[in-house]
């Protein structure tokens, strides 16, 4: 049988004022139905490249991915989407937000009880039904991205993609979210990409473990499986010797292997004055010693 | 010692509600009462400079003049009204009695044909403006969401948009009206030629604030939203109506802000310059009158050509509140 979704040599060229630019080298990645995969890697190195290639936002500039033996040509909804930034339309209540997107996806297969039955279970499943009928404005960081996954699941996608899902959110409420989407996933079974930086999110969520390589000219570095039982308890697995083996794997590669030295961009003015106070610093570790 | 301190906290409760009457002063204060106080040294300063300047008409009108004048502009009006109304009254009771002599008398209705109001001319001004910023915003919105949406569009029109933005309503007038009197022939006319053509030259002047602000707005929607719309697959017609036009209604709304500001500006210059009824004809037809009121009317018109064009503002303002989902 050959694989679900099949990302197989795919490099990306960004034409660039400067020239171009390679950002995605000869990447492969084979993922299986019902599979929960997450992408992890340093900034910029190009995980939300890899996925916007995936839903087809963007076209790879050469080799290709196979969905179900169907080359990925254009984005569709069989590929829904959820964004770092919620997206929500802000001029739509969170009801009519995935409204948009079942009448879109069902036209024609769902009746409009049907539709309001399907869009109020999504909503449910997210745990937002009680803010329906608010609007993005307001409601929190946190409830719009539930909203968000809500209007991505009720598309019923072959594959979810989510980039950095949780990434804008304080660490209570993204823990919060975690719980949610395992729940959801134990009911589901999709198959999800998902790009984090969360160490931790990654080992606690995923089937696999994709950790890519520094760009440019980014690709797969080692992709772990991450066997853990579930239904999974992030309190039982902060015990556990393979749990935390795992995240040690992942710090290795992320912190020894891609050991990233990045220059923090900063303005001349600023590192003028932090030498100063580097100076005076030194100073005042003299006189310590002294 | 129970009832001191129920006494100061009465006290204190007294204090707090003098505190917040003191507050609610101070907004009402800034709402009416500074308002009021400038518009009263307005009133002063003008009325002690209006003296002090001597025209060949007389002395500049100070507030009094011009109140006065709004008096006479008002009773012209009721008296026009009232020969009409006589005028009417006179042609019917004539084809009366005519019809009653001879029944196969077939009845002639005039029209009243007398001096246009100082009323008759707001009112036409305003359906000009109106319809003319109407026809602005039919092509400028349209053409504005095509632009924002197609970069090579954009790169084409742009220019032109940029050459005639700038070009003033009198450089336009001329040509409309030849053109018009070119075109526009027909015996039985259901608008006069002088409305066509101020309304045409409001729209010329009014069109490219509309254009360049829509055009900003749809090009400048967040790509996440884009993106959105292309992982639902929505068509070209439901990507505008559902994403394009809500999220560029605030720029679409600062463009007819401006635009309307605009065409009101221009029809009252044209009005001056073609002789084409409306606010603009009476000023000129007052300042050629040349008799000792004249400034005074003239500057009452200022007065409402200033106040027309502050309610045509709030006005979109108003519609922006009814229609858009951010305010
Ligand atoms: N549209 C684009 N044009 C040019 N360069 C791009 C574009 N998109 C991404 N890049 C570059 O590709 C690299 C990877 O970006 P991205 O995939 O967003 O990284 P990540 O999501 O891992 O932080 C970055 O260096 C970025 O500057
Ligand atoms: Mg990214």
């Amino acid at each position: 049988m050959s694989t679900f979704l099949d990302i197989s040599g795919v490099d990306m060229v960004f034409p660039t004022p400067k020239g171009s630019f390679t950002a995605l080298k000869d990447v492969n990645l084979k993922i299986n139905q019902g599979e929960f995969v997450s992408l992890i890697g340093h900034s910029g190195c190009g995980k939300s490249t890899v996925l916007n290639i995936v839903a087809g936002l963007y076209q790879a500039s050469s080799g290709g991915v196979i969905l179900k033996n169907t080359e990925v040509k254009a984005p569709g909804p069989e590929r829904a989407v959820v964004f770092q930034n919620h997206s929500l339309l802000p001029w739509l209540s969170a009801y009519q937000n995935v409204e948009l997107a079942v009448k879109q996806v069902f036209a024609g297969k769902m009746n409009k009880t049907e539709m309001k039955q399907w869009i109020e279970h999504n909503l449910q499943l997210v745990h937002m039904d009680h803010a329906m009928h608010k609007r993005p404005g307001e409601i929190s960081g946190g409830m719009k991205q539930r909203v968000g996954i809500a209007r991505a699941l009720a598309m019923q996608p072959e594959v979810l993609l989510m980039d950095e899902p949780f990434g804008a959110l304080d660490a209570l409420t993204r823990a919060h979210m975690q719980d949610s989407l395992m729940e959801i996933q134990s009911q589901l079974n999709n198959t999800v990409i998902m790009i984090t930086h969360d160490v931790d999110e990654a080992v606690l969520l995923s089937d696999k473990i994709v950790m890519m390589t520094n760009g440019p000219e980014a690709t797969v570095g080692e992709i772990l499986s991450v066997e853990l039982e579930r239904p999974r308890n992030r309190l039982a697995l902060a015990q556990d010797t393979e749990y935390n083996r795992l995240r040690s794997e992942v710090l290795k590669f992320l912190y020894e292997k891609q050991r990233k030295v990045e220059p923090l961009p900063q303005t001349k003015q600023v590192n003028k004055m932090q030498d100063m106070s580097q100076q005076k610093i030194n100073k005042v570790v003299t006189i310590n010693n002294g | 010692m129970n009832s001191l301190t129920s006494i100061t906290h009465n006290r204190l409760m007294e204090r707090d509600k003098v505190a917040a009457v003191m507050v609610k002063m101070a907004e009402l204060s800034k709402v009416i009462l500074l308002p009021f106080i400038g518009i009263a040294i307005f009133l002063s300063i003008w009325t002690v400079t209006a003296n002090s300047i001597d025209t060949s008409l007389g002395k500049f009108p100070g507030p009094v003049a011009v109140v006065t004048q709004f008096e006479n502009l008002y009773q012209e009006h009721v008296n026009e009204r009232e020969k009409a109304q006589a005028f009417f009254e006179r042609q019917e009771t004539r084809n009366a009695a005519r019809l009653a002599k001879d029944p196969s008398y077939e009845a002639k209705i005039r029209g009243y044909t007398g001096k246009e109001t100082f009323w008759d001319q707001i009112v036409t001004s305003l359906v000009t403006v109106m319809s003319g910023f109407i026809l602005a915003a039919v092509i400028a919105i349209p053409l504005g969401i095509w632009m924002g949406l197609s970069r090579s569009l954009q790169a084409a029109i742009n220019p032109i948009i940029q050459i005639f933005k700038p070009v003033s309503p009198l450089a336009w007038l001329p040509l409309v009206t030849m053109v018009v009197s070119a075109v526009y022939v027909s015996p039985d006319p259901i608008v006069s030629k002088s409305f066509i053509n101020s309304m045409l030259t409001v729209t010329l002047c009014s069109v490219w604030p509309m254009i360049i602000n829509t055009a900003i707005g749809v090009s400048s929607i967040d790509s996440d939203l884009i993106n959105v719309s292309k992982v639902l697959r929505l068509s070209a017609i439901t990507h505008v109506q559902k994403i394009v036009l809500p999220a560029s209604i605030p720029m679409i709304f600062t463009g007819m802000r401006l635009s309307l500001g605009v065409a009101w500006m221009v029809l009252i210059a044209a009005e001056m310059l073609a002789q084409n009824p409306g606010l603009g004809k009476f000023v000129w037809d007052e300042f050629q009158n040349g008799s000792s009121d004249s400034l005074a009317r003239i500057m009452a018109a200022v007065v409402v050509i200033g106040f027309i064009g502050f309610l045509l503002d709030r006005g979109i303002l108003a519609l922006q509140r009814w229609v858009s989902w951010d305010q």
